[in-house]
């Protein structure tokens, strides 16, 4: 069942043309990666489907949804979170802060509520607190839950990112280079994770330059170069494709 | 800090606003009693504005200098409401609040978007609009530029409020309620909505917060309680004009919250006190106090500028059985 | 409307007044992205100073007029600049590095103890500037009243913003400010020495700031503390007509101003006269925040 349809989406920033008319499509429950050289416009699709940046042209479906002209705050309602290129936590908040930010668009209280301290507003918060620190539990980072964000290694931040991702409750979790930054222990254990968020039923797409962990990681793997998408599929059949040899693996080695 | 300073610090947070309360007693045998408590009302009703203004500078972040606009907004709805219609005073007050709030959602809504220095600015345009529409007299309703006079005094359960102890108790109890209220706010969801649209206002909207529509509920929540200080400003002084809602007051409210620590009830109260009070006791430099606050925003900025009390991070008493797993929290 | 071109002549004098403030923040905002807030209280300084020279000190006693003005004009605007200078290095640098909205505060701050200063110095009332300066002359062209004063400040705004086109058009200087307006980075990386370029960036913006003050005061007769704020918004406002950083659309910016608000006096409402430029930086704001002449502003996402 394909839970993610893009129908030739294309975006020009100024005279540049970033994503050219491209449709791909995600399986639901798949880990997908999309790869291509730097500037091939794999951000802008992940910010093109989060919503943080509009298409010109094309559409964009998540599961029975029209995405296209949404807030991205809407989106993530509707089921996608994401991780950023460069760590976008909030520094200066708590790590436990950190991961409610995610809860919110799962949680009803308002203001009047929060204002009088209603109980079901004293309910709420009690179960996200538990539901936080489920997350928390689960990327392996409970203890630290009283730390302030920015205090935290590299390698924390970025489970740190995935937990508050994952308390939206996404159906679609896209991870914008995980593994950047990261050495080798603790890509490997990274690729665990990944693993068990696949097991919850969630979509994973993800954007890597780490041709290995691509590799061993994903189902589905899409190519793009200079916006457009040269090539899709299984891991094995993309290595074979010249193309993509060409256009990326070649290019790589010098 | 040890555990004998901390138990210290707790017996002094609750004695000390006891003590505070009980000074009207102490004072109304000092020759210059009433001047005090007067003064003291006053650095009330600015703690109150600064709390109100808190919540959109200090929480969300948005450097909003217009808050005399709304106040104004709120003293002249009760003063055309008592005048005009025999209204008493404490029934204009949650109009005062609906009116000022509503001045907030037409007038923030198309800025709300707008960067921070734009937005200081577009505010500062708000005030001098607001000020020139009220010295015009608009809809014949603001008098002009004497202002409106003779607006009664409020009565509560038909206890007149008239003399200055009366008005010390009405304005504390208000400051005292709002920081109940606005605490719980802050450690709410909408709270750290705000904290996060603060920090990061993109990641922010990509973690699901409907930044926009938050941004101006602050806007109106900060506008609203601004307006019924504004109520009992109107009551307390009997008259009001446009130059009591001049640029220099939402200066004032702007200095006290950043002075204090934004986002930190109890550094807007000390802020309060500081930029209200201390500049009484040195009468002979009153010309001198709007200078020190200028060099005391610009030094802050350099030396401290996160302010006198800034927030403390936000701590939580985890449900069970997380709390025994992983104690280091506090209580919320 | 039998006075249009009396009015015109009015609006295009008042809009030359703000467009030499308005080129002090555009030209600030373009190098250090800083409205600077106190750039209002250092027009105000020009008038003061001048107050000193032309009134206090009585030149145009000593001198004559030509010489005594012309003097004044160099003395105001060296000065301003030197405590346009003095401004950078105590409220701005030690902030470069730090929160942008921390210098924000810290201008702001620097504008309030500034306007204080000044009221503490010359008091809070109206200072009146003599009136038998200038002959006040009138022509008549054509039924339509042009007086001499208005025409002296109007030519001398414009030759001033000339001589500054010129200044940042044609020497290598004005190329390094244009170059660290578009991009700090890149001018640093590119050989440009930013620290120069905004030490000089203010220097020339509050000797304009300070000459615009200085003119406020002969042609209008009277000056006061807190006149930098109204001067300060309406010239802010001019700068965002124009595109803020965008130095032709300061000074274009700076004329609109003037014409819509004199002819919004004349064919509107005198008692809301004020009001039309801080509706119009609103309205431009919220519509076209990049400006009538469509300068890139580069958001940060």
């Amino acid at each position: 069942m394909l839970i993610l349809t893009l129908s030739s989406v294309t975006k020009t920033f100024g005279g540049l043309v970033a994503v050219a008319g491209v449709s791909l499509a995600a399986e639901r429950g798949q880990i997908v990666g999309l790869i291509g050289p730097n500037g091939a416009g794999k951000t802008t699709v992940f910010n093109l489907i989060t919503g943080s940046v509009k298409p010109d042209d094309g559409h964009i479906f998540f599961a029975g949804h029209a995405l296209t002209g949404l807030r991205p705050h809407r989106i993530v309602s509707l089921g996608i979170a994401r991780t950023f290129q460069t760590i976008r936590l909030f520094p200066k908040l708590t790590v436990l802060d950190n991961v409610l930010s995610g809860c919110h668009c799962r949680l009803s209280s308002g203001v009047v509520a929060s204002l009088l301290r209603l109980p079901s507003q004293r309910q709420e918060e009690k179960l996200v607190l538990k539901r936080a620190m489920e997350e928390l539990e689960f990327v392996g980072l409970a203890e630290a839950w009283t730390s302030q964000a920015g205090s935290l290694a590299y390698g924390d931040q970025r489970r740190l990112e995935i937990a508050r991702a994952l308390a939206a409750e996404p159906k679609l979790l896209m991870l914008d280079e995980p593994a950047g930054g990261m050495n080798e222990q603790e890509t490997h254990n990274l690729m665990k994770l990944i693993g068990r968020i696949k097991d919850r039923d969630i979509t994973v797409m993800l954007i890597e330059h780490d041709m290995g962990f691509v590799m061993q990681v994903c189902q589905k793997i899409m190519v793009m170069e200079n916006g457009s998408l040269i090539a899709q599929g299984t891991p094995l059949e993309v290595q074979s494709d010249p193309r993509v040899v060409e256009a990326y693996l070649g290019q790589d080695e010098d | 800090m040890t555990k004998k300073r901390k138990r210290l610090f707790r017996t002094l947070e609750i004695l000390g606003p006891v003590l505070f309360f009980c000074l009207p007693f102490f004072l109304e045998e000092v020759d210059r009693g009433p001047y005090i408590l007067d003064l003291l009302s006053m650095v009330g009703l600015y703690a109150l504005l600064s709390l109100s203004l808190n919540v959109i500078l200090g929480h969300a972040g948005m450097f909003h200098m217009g808050h005399a606009a709304f106040f104004a907004m709120g003293a002249y709805t009760t003063a055309n409401l008592n005048l005009t219609y025999g209204w008493s005073i404490m029934a204009t007050l949650p109009v005062a609040a609906l009116t000022s709030g509503l001045m907030a959602l037409v007038v923030a809504w198309p800025v709300i978007h707008l960067r921070g220095d734009y937005l200081l600015i577009v505010t500062i345009g708000i005030v001098e609009i607001v000020k020139i529409a009220l010295t015009n007299d608009i809809f014949g309703l603001t008098g002009g530029p004497n202002g409106l006079i003779s607006i009664a005094r409020p009565s509560i359960f038909g206890f007149g409020i008239t003399r200055p102890q009366h008005f010390f108790y009405l304005i504390w109890v208000m400051v005292g309620l709002t920081m109940i209220l606005f605490y719980w706010l802050e450690n709410s969801r909408f709270g750290r909505a705000l904290k996060y649209i603060k920090e990061d206002t993109v990641a922010a909207e990509g973690m699901g917060i409907n930044t926009t529509a938050y941004k101006l509920m602050a806007f109106i929540i900060g506008a609203a309680w601004a307006g019924m200080a504004g109520t009992i400003f109107a009551s307390k002084m009997r008259t009001i004009s446009p130059e009591s809602f001049s640029f220099g007051e939402s200066v004032t409210m702007f200095t006290i919250v950043i002075l204090g620590g934004s986002g930190n009830q109890k550094g807007v109260i000390l802020g309060s006190f500081l930029v209200m009070g201390l500049p009484e006791l040195f009468r002979n430099f009153e010309d001198m106090r709007l200078l020190a606050f200028g060099a005391a925003l610009v030094a802050m900025m350099i030396f401290r500028p996160q302010g006198l009390c800034p927030p403390k991070p936000s701590r939580y008493r985890l449900p069970s059985p997380y709390d025994s797993k992983y104690p280091g929290g506090g209580h919320c | 409307m039998a006075h249009l071109v009396e009015q015109l002549i009015y609006g295009l004098t008042v809009g030359s007044i703000y467009a030499l403030i308005a080129l002090g923040y555009t030209m600030v905002y373009g190098v250090m992205k800083l409205i600077n807030f106190a750039h209002g209280e250092l027009f105000t300084l020009g008038a003061y100073f001048g107050f000193v020279f032309l009134v206090t000190l009585n030149w145009g006693g000593f001198f004559g007029p030509a010489i005594a003005i012309g003097l004044t004009v160099i003395l105001v605007s060296g000065l301003v600049a030197m405590a346009g200078h003095l401004l950078e290095r105590v409220a701005y640098r030690p902030l470069r590095h730090s929160d942008r909205l921390a210098a924000v505060v810290s201008a702001l701050g620097a504008s309030i103890f500034l306007q204080n200063v000044i009221m503490v110095v010359w008091g809070s009332r109206y200072r009146a500037f003599n009136a038998s300066l200038l002959p006040t002359v009138v022509w008549q062209v054509g039924g339509q009243n042009i007086p001499l004063i208005r025409l002296f400040v109007f030519l001398v705004a414009v030759a001033v913003m000339l001589g500054l086109y010129l200044f940042i058009n044609r020497t290598r200087l004005g190329l390094a400010i244009r170059a660290a307006a578009i991009d700090q980075g890149a001018a640093k990386l590119m050989g440009v020495d930013v620290s120069r370029v905004i030490a000089v960036v203010f220097i020339i913006g509050p000797a304009l700031g300070g000459l615009a003050g200085l003119l406020v005061g002969i042609y209008y007769g009277q000056i006061n503390f807190n006149m930098g704020q109204i001067y300060g918004l309406k010239a802010f406002t001019a700068a965002v007509i124009g595109g803020i950083g965008n130095i032709p659309g300061a000074m274009i910016g700076g004329l609109v101003l003037g014409l819509l608000e004199t002819l919004g006096d004349a064919y509107i409402s005198g008692a809301w006269k004020d009001a039309i430029a801080f509706v119009a930086l609103i309205l431009i704001l919220v519509f076209r925040p990049t400006g009538i002449l469509r300068e890139r502003v580069a958001e940060k996402l």
